[in-house]
């Protein structure tokens, strides 16, 4: 698994409060190409503050952000864009009146001299990157995205990630709106994107489906480190206990620091 | 075709056949999406109606009439379309109209120490229309105030601006021809045609080009018969109406700009990256900004059309009448121009409709306005039958809407 010696994105020790509300404490994470990495904790643990920090929606008070083992700093969502990290947020990634390549292609449209969108290449694209994930349950590109399932519409959100070359995705909660077989379909489509080689980070309350597609867990609590697990190594039972009690088996405890 | 991959579909490139397409027409239909099905229904449900009312309705000189009679409101309607797609409204654009009439009037009176040439007076007033669009497009995007109220406050202030600019003596002349041209110059026979030329061997190339591309792109390129009966219905539809006009005393100037106004506009809102960004504000303003667009700054632009579309309206309202008066933007012109709009099928939830809806709606409003002053009725019977088209378009818009959010989960 760690066959790569320097992890793709690795934070160092970040913090960020609100206010009194320490948010993250001196909070370590990485994820390396290939694997997926499962950020899982209870409401108010931290996960979405460190994804937003990663993102560039918040800044970071303290603590370091290395990106193939060199230091960046990342001010904006365009800094984050640059460095090819990506966030799909649960249901607020598509417009539901344009059709599928118009949402793949949001804010990224091709066009020509006359300012013209170049619709045919974007089309022929859309469709490849759909079948390269084996997205094959969208009938037309070109139907609007309101007429799609909710698993459709995540895949569509998961792929227009991928199409852009991206070396880090963020999946925010991808299955927590699905029914079974749409879930199935997604996590199937998470796994492809680690085969294909990208970093990919899960966040989920569900264990199950944490289960299925993680290769590592980070566990957070409180703002808190509680440890990283290997999946091949550890149990449900060991996870639920990290994530309500904080009780991180000795051996892990801080093994990415 | 239900279970038919990406990959299968293009396998299967090159035409659709028309039993696919009707198949296709009727699903979409079924989704909610109506298309201009019912702005065509009512036209010519309307036109029948009058037709068998008066002989004067369905005449060469009252079709030629009529366009003079809809260019104002229909080029103010799609700067409308404009502020619908991305689901703000703009209330001021009537007195807006006006304020760009006084503009236009002032700046052409002899002697005054500002006499400018009539085109550089009708682009300072398209220019003060977009600065107005400019200011109350940042109180919206920047401050977040909401439009409704930004808008209403400008239907009050220019309003006042109007009455201040006029002073006691409450009306301008315009002498200027190319001012006066405007609404009243007629195109001879062979521009006319020419027009109607134009227009189709440029619709004939757009949609050829589109052909070729997706065919050498291994796309679907849509059914090759239809394509071609599409360019021969509104080719064949714009020689008609050249031909009628040239029956009567030819093709109005007006008609042209109008015409134009739509074209241009209908291509910067299905064609290029900024009217990508339009419908993408519209359909989820914070998608939108996720995905990188500048979402502040295509809300002012779009106030800044809608403002600059009310100037135009507004210099073609006072060439109609050559002058200005107290007035000027007021009247039905800000609820005829939001109702053009939304009975050409654009959706006040933002992110749906089409340009051509304000010429479908600005038609279908114009038409009911004449036909019903030509057979007689009063002014009530204008105001409650529009009322009630508009009521049944928005009608129509909550259905689709409904309907669309069903097939969706």
């Amino acid at each position: 698994m760690n066959a790569q010696p320097v992890p793709t994105l690795e934070l160092r020790g970040i913090s960020k409060s609100f206010g009194s509300v320490q948010a993250l404490d001196k909070v370590d994470f990485e994820v390396r190409d290939g694997e997926v990495m499962a950020l899982v904790g209870d409401n108010g643990a931290g996960k979405s503050t460190l994804i937003k920090c990663v993102a560039g929606i918040n800044s970071i008070d303290e603590g370091q952000i290395l990106f193939d083992g060199k230091p960046v700093t990342i001010h904006g969502p365009k800094d984050a864009a640059k460095l090819g990290i990506e966030v799909v947020y649960q249901d607020l990634a598509l417009a539901d009146n344009l059709d599928v390549v118009q949402n793949m292609y949001l804010g990224r449209e091709e066009r020509d001299l006359l300012f013209r969108l170049k619709e045919a290449p974007m089309e022929q694209r859309t469709s490849e990157t759909l079948s390269s994930l084996a997205v094959t349950t969208i009938n037309s590109v070109r139907q609007p995205v309101a007429t799609l399932s909710g698993g459709q519409r995540q895949s569509v959100a998961v792929a227009r990630a991928v199409m852009w070359n991206n070396r880090v995705v963020f999946l925010d909660e991808p299955t927590a709106a699905l029914g079974v077989a749409q879930t199935q379909q997604v996590l199937a489509l998470v796994k492809r994107l680690a085969e294909q080689g990208l970093a990919v980070v899960i966040v989920s309350h569900n264990l199950v489906d944490i289960f299925e597609v993680a290769d590592r867990i980070t566990v957070l609590r409180l703002g808190h480190n509680v440890g990283v697990y290997e999946k091949a190594n550890t149990t449900q039972q060991e996870i639920v206990q990290a994530i309500t009690a904080g009780r991180a088996k000795p051996a892990e405890a801080g093994a990415a620091s | 075709m239900s279970t038919a991959a990406p990959a299968e579909v293009e396998a299967a490139a090159g035409g659709e056949s028309l039993g696919e397409l009707v198949r296709g027409r009727w699903d979409a239909l079924k989704g909610g999406d109506v298309g201009n099905l019912p702005v065509v229904i009512g036209l010519i449900g309307i036109t029948l109606f009058f037709t068998s009312k008066t002989d004067v309705f369905f005449s060469a000189v009252n079709f030629t009439n009529l366009i003079g009679q809809m260019a104002g409101v229909t080029v103010i309607a799609v700067g409308v379309v404009f502020v619908l797609l991305i689901g703000e409204i703009d209330l001021s654009i009537g007195y807006v109209s006006g304020v760009a009439g006084v503009v236009v009037a002032e700046l052409q009176v002899p002697d005054s120490g500002h006499q400018y040439p009539g085109l550089i007076a009708i682009a300072a007033a398209i220019g003060v229309g977009a600065a107005i669009g400019l200011l109350q497009g940042s109180f919206v995007a920047l401050i977040g105030v909401p439009s409704f109220v930004v808008t209403l406050a400008g239907l009050l202030a220019w309003q006042g601006v109007i009455i201040h600019a006029l002073g006691t003596e409450g009306v301008i002349g315009i002498q200027d021809a190319y001012i006066n041209n405007v609404a009243n110059y007629v195109l001879s026979e062979n521009q006319g045609w020419a027009i109607a030329i134009v227009f189709t061997v440029g619709y004939a190339a757009a949609t050829i080009g589109t052909y070729v591309n997706r065919r050498r792109a291994g796309l679907r390129t849509g059914n090759v018969i239809l394509a071609v009966a599409r360019v021969l219905f509104f080719g064949g539809l714009v020689f008609a109406a050249v031909a009628v006009c040239n029956h009567s005393r030819g093709v109005p100037l007006v008609g042209l700009i109008m015409l134009a106004v739509v074209v241009v506009a209908a291509y910067v809102a299905a064609r290029t990256p900024f009217g990508r960004h339009v419908y993408a504000v519209g359909g989820n303003a914070e998608a939108a900004r996720r995905a990188g667009i500048n979402v502040k700054l295509i809300k002012i632009i779009v106030f800044m059309i809608s403002g600059a579309m009310a100037g135009l309206g507004g210099v073609i309202f006072a060439s109609r009448l050559n002058s200005v008066d107290l007035t000027a933007g007021g009247g039905t012109i800000l609820l005829d121009a939001i109702s053009a709009a939304v009975i050409g099928g654009v959706s006040l939830f933002g992110g749906r409709g089409r340009v051509s809806g304000a010429l479908f709606g600005g038609l279908i409003i114009a038409i009911v306005a004449n036909g019903i002053d030509l057979v007689g009725y009063t002014d009530s019977v204008k105001l409650i039958t529009t009322g009630l088209i508009l009521l049944a378009a928005v009608t129509l818009d909550t259905v689709v809407r409904r309907r669309q959010a069903a097939v969706g989960r």
